[in-house]
């Protein structure tokens, strides 16, 4: 199963396995990890799941579509390695994918 | 003070459909919402987003789902309060006391949130500088145009509100229109509308640029802005406005003591009461073991919350259930004639 590595603002990192499938999002929400709120419950429509992906990373997920860089828009501090941890599907090729966390979601 | 039988916070789906499970029943309901319209986050949110698990419905939208809802409840003629919140709750003998953000008193044996993940607020600038300065030269909506006449102001955001209020101030104040990408999101004609003022000269756009840090004492001299890449703009301006669209935040709600589980108030699943008598929580904002965040959940959850409000708010009356199709007395609160 891929492991993600999650890190808080505050440095604090979580090394979660996360089943293909389910998103970034999901990985965090579904194992308590905090920072991330996903109020809308990943639907792309509320900018409360935002992370930074690691700059290696970065390039080798599927490029965001405009509905996510629209709601990337309302993101609080939006960096270019900004995204929406609803958008990104775990698959065996992220496996050891490093995500960071804004200092907050709103 | 507006005595009633059940007070709703939320005007979404849910808040909706409970209306009219409370005045099949007889119930008088009254409606308060802190956004300016009816419809809670399908309108807010994903107004044109399609939804295809309403049963019976085979796909509509947020809008199309709060039309028919509010048609579904037009014969019940209830008092929506918009723009308001529900501040404070207080238990006065069998009744709750409500008051909102108007200083506006409801009296009610029931209240019913439907409050969704909370209520609407702007999302605001991330740097510090902006909370001391916020009403003072930092502004997240314009209440009168003509105090921004003759100004230096920067407009910051990409979607329909920043670029319709930068058409509208730049022909009376000097607008820069900053946002963090080249693209904006807003309608095609307002982008078009912003790209021919700037060639005009009647606006300037600064892309992709956030912003940075905030000068000034009392008031705001300048402002630096800066760009992924690191490259740093500063800029003279008497004020700044924010459009970055708007969070939910769960307000007040979170000190009426309901052992909220992470932003969820935990009910039973007979009523959907919570840990005090005559407050209920239905929708997106109740959690309970097997919780499912579906519209089609919140509306059986305000079907049989609608019942047990009934007891408290007819404590001599006995409640009967009864079917649409059959029960006069539910066609005659429906206005309907069935032969």
């Amino acid at each position: 199963m891929p492991k993600i590595t999650y890190i808080e603002h505050n440095g604090k990192t979580h090394v979660q396995e996360v089943p293909n499938g389910l998103s970034v999002m999901e990985g965090a929400v579904q194992n308590n990890i905090p920072g991330i709120d996903a109020d809308c419950g990943g639907s792309c429509a509320c900018a409360t799941c935002h992370v930074y992906v690691d700059e290696k990373w970065f390039s080798k997920l599927p490029n965001k579509e405009s509905a996510e860089e629209d709601m990337l828009d309302m993101a609080f501090e939006p960096n270019k390695f900004s995204r929406l941890g609803c958008q990104i599907t775990i698959t065996n090729d992220l496996d050891g994918m490093v995500v960071k966390m804004p200092s907050k979601q709103a | 003070m507006i005595k009633t039988d059940v007070l709703i916070i939320g005007a979404g789906p849910i808040g909706l459909f409970t209306v009219q499970q409370l005045g099949l029943i007889g119930l008088k309901a009254e409606v308060v919402d802190n956004l300016d319209k009816i419809g809670g986050q399908c309108i807010e949110l994903y107004p044109d987003k399609p939804i295809y698990d309403i049963p019976a419905v085979p796909v509509c939208t947020g809008e199309s789902l709060t039309k028919n809802l509010l048609e579904q409840i037009e014969p019940f003629k209830i008092n929506f309060h918009l723009n308001e919140r529900v501040q404070e709750i207080s238990k006065e003998k069998n009744n709750w006391k409500i008051i909102t953000s108007k200083n506006k008193i409801f009296i009610a044996p029931n209240i019913i949130i439907a409050g969704g993940v909370g209520s609407f607020e702007p999302r605001k600038f991330s740097i510090e500088e902006a909370v001391k300065f916020e009403d003072k030269g930092v502004y997240y909506s314009i209440k009168d145009k003509n105090y921004f006449k003759n100004k230096k102001i920067c407009i910051f955001g990409g979607g329909d509100s920043a670029l319709d209020w930068a058409i509208e101030l730049s022909k009376f104040a000097q607008v820069i229109l900053v946002h963090r990408r080249n693209e904006f999101r807003g309608a095609e004609h307002s982008t078009t509308t912003v790209k021919k003022l700037e060639k005009e000269g009647k606006l300037k756009i600064k892309t992709p640029f956030q912003i940075n840090s905030i000068e000034g004492q009392d008031k705001i001299s300048a402002i630096n802005i800066k760009s992924d890449d690191g490259k740093t703009e500063k800029i003279a301006t008497d004020c700044i406005l924010g459009f970055f669209g708007l969070i939910m935040k769960l307000g007040p709600i979170a000190e009426w003591d309901l052992n909220l589980e992470k932003k969820h108030i935990p009910v039973n699943t007979e009523n959907f009461q919570t840990n005090k008598e005559g407050i209920f929580a239905i929708g997106d904002i109740c959690t309970y073991p097997g919780k499912l965040k579906l519209i089609l959940s919140g509306f059986h959850e305000g079907a049989l919350a609608a019942r047990a409000c009934f007891k408290l708010a007819r404590p001599n009356e006995k409640y009967r259930f009864e079917f649409t199709t059959t029960s006069k007395s539910m066609h005659e609160r429906l206005g309907v004639k069935v032969k």
